[in-house]
């Protein structure tokens, strides 16, 4: 695939001024979502449906289903979309947002309507200050070309978009802690059922999906389902935007099919890896999915249905690669520090437990440790998973148990040896 | 005499109430006004907040300090923000950390005596492409160099 015509998400990043309306309309933006007016409802969720396109944001709910899930009864429902983009490694969402927002808003129009929502909220999450401006530009050119508002790109149909920024807090990403935050609430989630599409946002029906989930639609309005199976696999269709960061030479997102060799994105897409230092381990779709070895990694490809049987997830698609140096002790605590910062306090496992990982994985990288401190962590994990409102607790889980099952010779030689942190915990030292 | 927003603010608001079915799904942007007209989110802000949006100050309370973005207490004029998160400490995000706490001689959320720079350790910001990262105020500054901050210290005065 030397070409780019598997490009369907960012085929107008490069493009001057890629973010404006003007650019979007010359490469036939906003067609799709004309034709989606012309459709049924229920049609256009069906053609979704049909192309296979499965959630982006991490689940990988099929999205066509999704919107079919909406009742059909009289009360006003809401579209909300997810761009809090917190799981870290994770990167694609605002690009997407600064670099094509109209093919969002366009994805925004296809969804609203196949629902019946006159109002969609974006979720943006605060830090994203770039990407907020850029969406606010393109919702206020939508709205001056006609294309949102009371006459929806010149028919019956009424929609309003708004954004609606986080204030850092990575639950928010939780679909239904991300509504009790639109309400003004603290993002915690909230107990299901009821589900979104029964209660959401304001006790309304309400569908939440990810930003690239909506961006894909307006390709598969506009060239069918088929089209848009051309690319990927059977069980995973389409193409998806994959965040490498870590130790290559080239960390990006690029857009590529699903089924995709890991080790092809490594070696030929970002370059190989950084100052040729040898593969140790990827964590392949986002801190929450499990690690992956160097060995594994050969053959596997990027699809939902590969990565599970490897054991781990595509999830949001950040793939973070990690050379021979890396300290996956230190790294480890990284993580659970995080997991433990991030809870929201609300489940006693969560709260507890990722409170406590942090606390032994701490004590680790100190020198502090004991031998028995790793089964501690192994056995506080099973205490947690399953157990909570959320999957919160689930993704710290997923680092802790696949580093200490994979890793554990490297866990207890640091128990053995050191004494306190260590100095060089990662091969790249930063300078100038 | 308590405080109050300016009238620019209180136009901004009448907005953002447009845009939600509840008057108190305006709690979120009405402390991001906060923050903005007086600097942090102080209690007294609060206060005022829980009076225009409806609802109590405990309730007010206790969403300003859910969310990290809302600073309850002052900070400095430069919000330095650095990531150290997985991706970004791969690539060199503490030692990035510690070259600012000893350039600028301030620990972890602390602020200089010239109430120029505010320092803190913050997690994944969703630009682990570009590692190490930070953000200063509302700006990302990313791939960074010593030589790069530097140049963007020398900058802020």
């Amino acid at each position: 695939m030397a070409n780019d015509d598997h490009k369907i998400l960012s085929r107008n990043w490069g493009r001057p001024d890629s973010h404006k309306l003007e650019t979007y309309l010359q490469s036939g933006g906003y067609e799709a979502a004309k034709k989606a007016l012309t459709m049924e409802p229920q049609a256009v969720a069906q053609t979704v449906l049909d192309a296979g396109l499965r959630g982006r944001g991490g689940a990988g709910f099929p999205t066509g289903r999704k919107w079919l899930f909406m009742p059909k009864d009289e009360r006003p429902r809401y579209l909300c979309v997810n761009a809090d983009e917190g799981e870290p490694g994770t990167f694609k969402d605002r690009d997407i947002m600064r670099y094509d927002p109209h093919m969002l808003i366009e994805g925004i129009i296809i969804a609203c309507w196949a629902m019946q929502a006159h109002t969609a909220y974006i979720y943006i999450r605060g830090e994203f200050t770039e990407p907020q401006r850029k969406v606010e530009a393109a919702i206020k050119e939508a709205y001056a070309k006609g294309f949102l508002g009371k006459r929806a790109l010149g028919t019956d149909f009424s929609l309003d978009v708004h954004v609606h920024s986080g204030a850092g807090a990575y639950v928010c990403g939780e679909e239904t802690a991300l509504i009790n935050s639109i309400e003004g609430k603290k993002g915690q989630p909230r107990i299901r059922p009821p589900f979104p599409p029964q209660r959401g946002v304001f006790d309304m029906p309400t569908t939440v999906n990810n930003v690239e989930s909506i961006a894909s639609t307006p390709y598969i309005i506009a060239n069918g389902p088929e089209a848009y199976r051309k690319f990927g696999t059977e069980k995973s269709p389409g193409t998806k935007l994959f965040c490498v960061s870590g130790h290559v030479n080239h960390p990006r997102v690029i857009e590529l099919p699903l089924g995709v060799p890991l080790m092809e994105l490594i070696d030929k897409r970002c370059g190989g890896m950084l100052n040729n230092m040898k593969l140790k381990a990827v964590i392949p779709g986002g801190s929450s999915t499990p690690i992956l070895t160097a060995a594994e990694c050969q053959g596997v490809t990027l699809d939902y249905e590969a990565l599970a049987a490897a054991g781990s997830m595509l999830g949001s698609g950040g793939v973070i690669v990690m050379a021979e140096g890396t300290c996956l002790v230190t790294t480890l605590h990284v993580l659970t520090h995080f997991y433990a910062h991030e809870s929201c306090g609300q489940c006693t496992p969560c709260r507890e437990g990722t409170g406590w990982m942090a606390q032994i994985t701490g004590r680790i990288v100190k020198g502090e440790g004991k031998i028995e401190d790793l089964d501690l962590l192994v056995s506080l994990a099973n205490g947690m998973f399953g157990r909570t409102i959320c999957p919160l607790a689930d993704a710290a889980v997923g680092p802790v148990t696949s580093f200490i099952g994979k890793f554990r010779q490297e866990f207890e030689d640091y128990i053995r040896t050191q004494k306190g942190p260590k100095e060089a915990p990662f091969p790249v030292k930063w300078m100038s | 005499m308590g405080i109050e927003f300016s009238a620019t603010a209180k136009q901004e608001l009448d907005g953002i109430f447009g845009r939600y079915k509840t008057k108190q799904a305006a709690l979120l942007p009405a402390l991001y006004l906060a923050q903005r007209e007086f600097g942090y989110v102080s209690v007294e802000a609060m206060e005022y907040v829980a009076e225009i949006v409806g609802v109590s100050p405990a309730r007010v309370y206790e969403v300003a300090t859910f969310y990290t973005m809302y600073n309850k207490q002052p900070v400095g004029k430069y919000f330095i923000q650095v990531c150290t998160n997985i991706s970004c400490a791969l690539r060199g995000g503490m030692d990035l950390f510690a070259y600012l706490s000893k350039k600028l001689g301030i620990a972890e959320g602390q602020t200089t005596q010239d109430g120029r720079f505010t320092l803190v350790k913050v997690e994944c910001l969703g630009a682990c492409g570009n590692a190490p990262m930070m953000q200063v105020n509302d700006d990302y500054y990313e791939d960074l160099t010593p030589a790069k901050v530097e140049e963007i210290l020398k900058s802020m005065t």
